[in-house]
């Protein structure tokens, strides 16, 4: 159970580091990722199927995860649309999209195929049981992402898109283009979420276009969890928490799904649990009087 | 170095809010101008900062900045010429980030690359230029900017857009949101940095006393028109109350209360 739990946690965590990008540091509440998850497993599924180099594959599915994320920042650039608006529109045709990668299936299994996960359990399978070897190689992975996005938010480009979700005009009075920044802060973090579902479709067997039904408000969920967790203003504590949150958020699916019923709760309630869970965290932070930044 | 031609703007155009608030401005600002900016409400005098900031393209007439004409930039292209401090002290600074982070993201123009420059030798640099402010932010540089208050902060970000040695500074009422001490506290930090820095100057201001104690050269504003330009001697001559005459001469009218113009407050 614990394996599970922590597991789902690690891969979904990557996701909800994207999230934590666009909603916290932005201020770009960003809807995309409903889109990006699956379009990133279907890629990876894909590329899979036809035997390409799978770090090769992991790498588009990152690409196309961005250039998605850069279809939304266009659109909320260019055509002045609200960003809420701009990530529903490339999402919905993200649909379409991801139905035409899995050759107009809504679902591809990986069964019986080399997956990433398939060759780290062969290499390791002389001395670690299965689920502890995808366990170990899912917290290095997670554990580098996020030491490499510590690293880029230490960056001078790094700091000023953390300006940027704060004070956008400080960043053109520093004769910086926000729309540039926008670009590519929310490119990277649907970079991040279509790698989170290329190695959920791998974990779970197979990609469906359904798959990313929810994960924006799994991801705020996680996040929002996670802050409750640890008070800080640095980058590295900020990203830690996110990943715990990952973490805790999971267990708590974990839970409803597997002892839900002892208080009449199917599976089919889990998204209801994780709406309440976000309103939960909003009354709690403002009974407790933290001031947050998520926008309407 | 700065040049306005016949700049106009209208707001709203074509609407029943339709609003003349620039009419055919021309102005010509030299190296080292230190120029003060009075005028009632609504009388232009943001909108001319925002016209030569960028922030809002004119309707008609040119704009130039050291003879390149930049009517049609975008305010962030302008902002590599141009420094800027706000009214309100929190538009100069990110306040979830730490002073030393705001500092690296200021200490130059335009976009940045993946280039890690806050080391040692930037963190004692930018130690020594808090320094002078007197304010102990040499002892803060971790701090989230959000802690400071807002003398601190506009302090900040006064240095901040010296730093980037701007061809010119914009000062939209930046001490009319202090309290009277850090009020003249900023007052006196920017004729420093001005001095120091040989920066052109435009001051907004609303109080009177102000706009003749500083600069050479002072423009009243009235219903989107230059109305006095005074330069020199004739700016140094100037008192409270031969201004308001002339302002009476030139429009031939009377307010009923002067107050409402021009405040004279003098520790405002």
């Amino acid at each position: 159970m614990v394996e599970g739990i922590l597991l789902e946690g690690l891969i979904y965590g990557i996701m909800v580091l994207g999230v934590f990008i666009t909603f916290r540091i932005l201020d770009f509440p960003d809807l995309t990722v409903d889109g990006s998850f699956p379009l990133g497993a279907a890629i990876m599924a894909q590329l899979i199927l036809r035997g390409t180099n799978l770090g090769l594959a992991l790498l588009v599915a990152f690409i196309g995860g961005f250039l998605a994320g850069c279809v939304t920042a266009l659109i909320h650039n260019k055509l002045k649309v609200p960003n809420l608006l701009a990530g529903i529109l490339t999402m919905t045709m993200l649909y379409s999209i991801n139905i035409r990668i899995l050759q107009n299936r809504a679902n591809v299994p990986l069964l019986r195929t080399e997956t990433i996960l398939t060759r780290v359990t062969e290499m390791t399978s002389g001395f670690l049981s299965q689920d502890w070897a995808i366990l170990i190689f899912f917290v290095i992975v997670t554990l580098l992402i996020k030491f490499l996005l510590d690293l880029f938010f230490r960056t001078d480009l790094g700091m000023t898109l953390g300006a940027l979700g704060n004070n956008e005009q400080m960043i053109i009075t520093q004769g910086i283009n926000p729309e540039n920044l926008k670009l590519i802060g929310v490119g990277l973090s649907n970079g991040l979420v279509a790698i989170s579902g290329a190695f959920a479709a791998q974990y779970q067997g197979f990609a469906d276009v359904n798959l990313g039904q929810g994960i924006v408000i799994a991801g705020l969920a996680s996040v929002m969890i996670g802050e409750f967790l640890l008070r800080s203003n640095r980058i590295v504590v900020l990203t830690l928490r996110v990943i715990l949150g990952s973490i805790l958020f999971r267990g708590i699916m974990y839970l409803g799904r597997y002892y839900g019923y002892l208080i009449h709760m199917t599976p089919n309630d889990l998204k209801l649990i994780t709406g309440l869970l976000i309103i939960l965290s909003l009354v709690i932070t403002r009974l407790r009087g933290y001031r947050f930044r998520v926008k309407p | 170095m700065i040049r306005l031609e016949n700049v106009s703007m209208v707001f709203n155009k074509g609407t029943p809010n339709e609003n003349l608030a620039m009419k055919e401005v021309s102005l010509e600002v030299r190296e080292r101008d230190f120029i003060t900016v009075i005028g009632s409400n609504g009388a232009g005098k943001s909108t001319l900062l925002n016209l030569i900031a960028g922030t809002y393209l004119p309707s008609r007439g040119r704009i130039f900045i050291n003879d390149r004409d930049v009517t049609r930039d975008p305010e962030y292209k302008r902002a590599k010429y141009i420094g800027r401090v706000f009214q309100n002290p929190l538009l100069g600074t990110a306040s979830n980030m730490a002073l030393e982070d705001n500092l690296t993201i200021s200490s130059r123009k335009g976009f940045k690359g993946l280039k890690i420059s806050l080391n040692r030798a930037r963190r004692e640099y930018f130690r020594e230029q808090l320094k002078p402010l007197e304010m102990d932010l040499d002892k803060r540089m971790k701090d989230n900017v959000g802690l400071l208050s807002g003398g601190q902060r506009q302090a900040l970000t006064l240095l901040i857009m010296a730093l980037s040695r701007p061809t010119l500074i914009l000062l939209d009422e930046h001490t009319a949101a202090l309290d009277p001490k850090n009020a003249q506290v900023i007052l006196d930090l920017t004729t420093r940095f001005v001095e120091e820095y040989e920066l052109t100057t435009i001051m907004v201001t609303h109080n009177m006393s102000h706009a003749i104690k500083y600069g050479n050269r002072l423009l009243m504003l009235d219903q989107g028109e230059i109305i006095l330009d005074l330069v020199g001697r004739e700016k140094a001559e100037l008192t409270v109350d031969r201004l308001v005459e002339k302002f009476h001469t030139i429009r031939h009218q009377t307010f009923e209360n002067d107050e409402v113009l021009l405040s004279n407050d003098s520790d405002e």
